[in-house]
């Protein structure tokens, strides 16, 4: 807003979060949330059901915008932006409740998250001249590769309104990764699914990271998966951030264990709390 | 590659609108056929070579290219119009008043049609460019209504300006079908006359099928290219999911803008085609039924795909013919108390004192056979809806799949 953050503060920064509120006639979704992500960062954003987390990427999108405060993506404020500017500046995403183009396939789908790294226009395209192809054959060679990535060869050319949930989600990660962002935002990627799924997607989410090196915000309800990848997590309830540090220092908090279980919980059942969620992390790390 | 149809060694061979060599040989041999049907040649397609069906597949390929258009907006987009005849329109008055011939009353500037169609096609485009951001800002069946509302603003327009359009209920001439290189009197390919090519007599329809044929399978050709790439996937993106569409960079606004204009082009020049293979046209008729009469054939055929298109328009403009013959069929059944005659009778009333729902006596009561036209298309369009919801491409993968899997159909 009015104060400028100092010149060093910002310098590294890839997405600032400065103060935002956002309400919804009288429901105040995020109130005056601040974070930073910076590149090469898995950050995750954890916290109970209405607590903001959606909004927050929302915001970042561009789908909504805050009332108050400012987003700042590499220093820049991106307020005024619409979402598909964002995304060209290479923001991807995925949905919690799936969005994928369901009539089309998982070639199309894909194919279509690189619609920001092609340029053929109406009459190129039209004609489907020299230009064109080589743009065509080009991109599908980046989304075969994206495909092996995700194990997903055999379902390349299925409808994706006809494939299984968990398959759906993959597809929709592939899409936003065929974007090739810099910033990818996944909304509770492994929500509805079984161990083996969860696991699948848990590996996916550290191959992103350690070999592709995209730098993500992981909206997530599992808390003992968070606990085992992120670098740094912000927990929030009913739309204010009541912790943020690395797993560790945000296990320890007060705060986050009466959020998470509830006020009977915070005093005396603290340490059971605390090694019930440690327990649970290295279940999920022994299962990747 | 032969014993594997569905290997593909390149993505270049996977890219391409017909992959496998079946498929091209087969294609090979449609248009083969199609580009014999005014020399009449082909057993059992003979009858296609009289002046009279071919003025009909003439109407139908005009009827496909504007339909393809508007696929792309419905089919591909998912935007929903009812304005089509007003695009169409649009193309046939700028064709109009560049092809056709002054009079004391009418505009006409006699330039040649290969300038004139193009034109007609950018001017419906940039009326189309001019409507779609009312497309961002309402949907669905608002987005339908707001079109209705180009028709009835046109019908207002067409019914006014004579110099244009000519007298209400009469209309105007159009420029003659001839791609003349500048000058109407120099040299001049005309599709508008009986005549000798190359030593083979053809008939002035005989030539316009061949013209329509080869602007409509252009046509056709660049409706497949814009489904199988940036753009194509972009509308498709918006139908499907217009909020996740923008989040992966596809801008909504340019998006339908560009449907809207690419769709008001093939509108334009298919309402230009329209009026010169007809010649003469009344300002009345781009009304809200020829409209639907497209979003029949889109819905029929099977929205989003081109194939589907061109089975709707077949159908579509067939129909009438079929409830036609039939009705006369019907008709002599009754008189001569034939056959069919017990069926007839309940079928068609050619008398007051009559039972039948189809009258075919000039305002007679129950329906007359153009209302029966009219009740047979929604009848149809309503079944595709509620069974077929690909239409009759649907129809056809169906059967296509069915001898696929045969004898081991499961
Ligand atoms: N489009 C919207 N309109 C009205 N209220 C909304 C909207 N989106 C979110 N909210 C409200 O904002 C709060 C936070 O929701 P959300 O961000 O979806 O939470 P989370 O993702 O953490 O479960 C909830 O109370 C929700 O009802
Ligand atoms: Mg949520």
């Amino acid at each position: 807003m009015t104060a400028v953050a100092p010149q060093a503060e910002t310098e590294g920064h890839l997405v600032e979060f400065d103060s935002v509120k956002l309400s919804f006639k009288g429901v105040v979704a995020v109130n005056q949330v601040s974070f930073h992500v910076d590149s090469g960062e898995l950050f995750s954003i954890i916290g109970p059901n209405g607590a903001g987390k959606t909004s927050i990427f929302n915001c970042l999108s561009g789908l909504y915008k805050p009332q108050e405060g400012d987003i700042r993506w590499r220093g820049e404020s991106i307020l005024k932006l619409k979402p598909f500017q964002i995304a060209e500046l290479g923001m991807g995403r995925t949905f919690q409740n799936i969005e994928l183009f369901e009539h089309m396939t998982v070639l199309e789908n894909l194919m279509t998250g690189r619609h920001i790294r092609m340029k053929g226009g109406v009459l190129a395209n039209l004609v489907f001249a020299g230009k064109t192809k080589t743009e065509e054959i080009e991109n599908r060679a980046k989304v075969e590769d994206i495909i092996d990535f995700l194990e997903i060869e055999r379902w390349r050319k299925f409808p994706v309104g006809m494939m299984p949930y968990g398959m759906q989600k993959r597809v929709e990660l592939g899409r936003a990764l065929a974007m090739e962002p810099d910033l990818l935002l996944l909304d509770e990627p492994v929500a509805g699914m079984n161990l083996e799924e969860t696991e699948d997607m848990a590996r996916f989410i550290l191959d992103i990271r350690e070999e592709l090196g995209i730098t993500m915000i992981l909206v997530e309800h599992d808390m003992a998966l968070v606990m085992d990848i992120a670098d740094r997590v912000m927990v929030l309830d009913f739309g204010q951030k009541i912790a943020d540090g690395t797993p560790a220092e945000v296990q320890k908090n007060p705060d986050v264990i009466r959020a998470y279980l509830g006020e009977e919980f915070a005093s005396d059942d603290l340490k059971e709390v605390e090694r019930e969620l440690e327990g649970d992390a290295i279940e999920a790390a022994e299962g990747s | 590659m032969r014993g594997r149809p569905n290997l593909y060694t390149s993505y270049e061979d996977e890219q391409k609108i017909l992959p496998t060599v079946t498929q091209r040989v087969t294609m090979g041999a449609f248009l083969l056929a199609t580009v014999t049907v005014p020399f009449s040649v082909v057993p059992g397609l003979r009858f296609l070579g009289t002046p009279g069906w071919l003025q009909i597949l003439n109407v139908m390929l005009v009827f496909l290219v504007a339909a393809l258009g508007l696929n792309i907006l419905i089919g591909f987009a998912g935007q929903v119009s009812l304005g089509h005849a007003f695009f169409m329109a649009v193309g046939a008055y700028t064709a109009a008043v560049l092809a056709g011939s002054p009079t004391q009353a009418l505009w006409g500037l006699e330039l040649p049609l290969w300038f004139a169609l193009p034109i007609a096609g950018l001017a419906a485009a940039a009326v189309g460019i001019v409507v779609a951001p009312t497309a961002v800002r309402v949907r669905g069946l608002y987005l339908a209504i707001v079109t209705l509302g180009l028709v009835f603003i046109g019908a207002h327009i067409f019914r006014n300006w004579n110099q244009v359009t000519g007298v209400p209920e009469l209309g105007r001439d159009w420029g003659p079908l001839q791609l003349a290189l500048w000058d109407i009197d120099g040299p001049a390919l005309r599709f508008d006359k009986d005549g000798d090519w190359f030593g083979v007599f053809v008939s002035a329809e005989g030539k316009t099928f061949l013209f329509m044929l080869v602007v409509a399978v252009g046509f056709v050709v660049l409706s497949k290219n814009l489904a199988r790439s940036r753009l194509g996937r972009s509308f498709a993106a918006i139908r499907d999911r217009d909020i996740a569409a923008e989040v992966m960079g596809v801008s909504e606004v340019k998006a339908k803008t560009q449907a809207f204009a690419i769709s008001s082009f093939y509108a334009g020049v298919g309402g230009a085609l329209y009026a010169t293979v007809v010649g003469a046209l009344q300002p009345e008729i781009w009304n809200l039924f020829l409209s639907v009469e497209f979003v029949a054939i889109i819905l029929i055929g099977g929205a989003g795909t081109t194939a589907g298109v061109v089975l709707g328009a077949i159908f579509v403009q067939t129909l009438p013919r079929i409830v036609e013959n039939t009705t006369a069929f019907l008709e002599v059944q009754v008189e001569t108390q034939g056959w069919f005659a017990p069926i007839a009778d309940l079928i068609i009333r050619t008398d007051g004192a009559d039972l039948g729902i189809v009258s075919t006596v000039n305002n007679g009561p129950g329906l007359s056979v153009a209302q029966a036209n009219g009740l047979l298309f929604g009848l149809f369009i309503v079944l595709f809806l509620i069974f077929e919801p690909l239409g009759l491409y649907g129809v056809w993968l169906r059967i296509r799949n069915y001898w696929k899997g045969w004898p081991f159909t499961y």
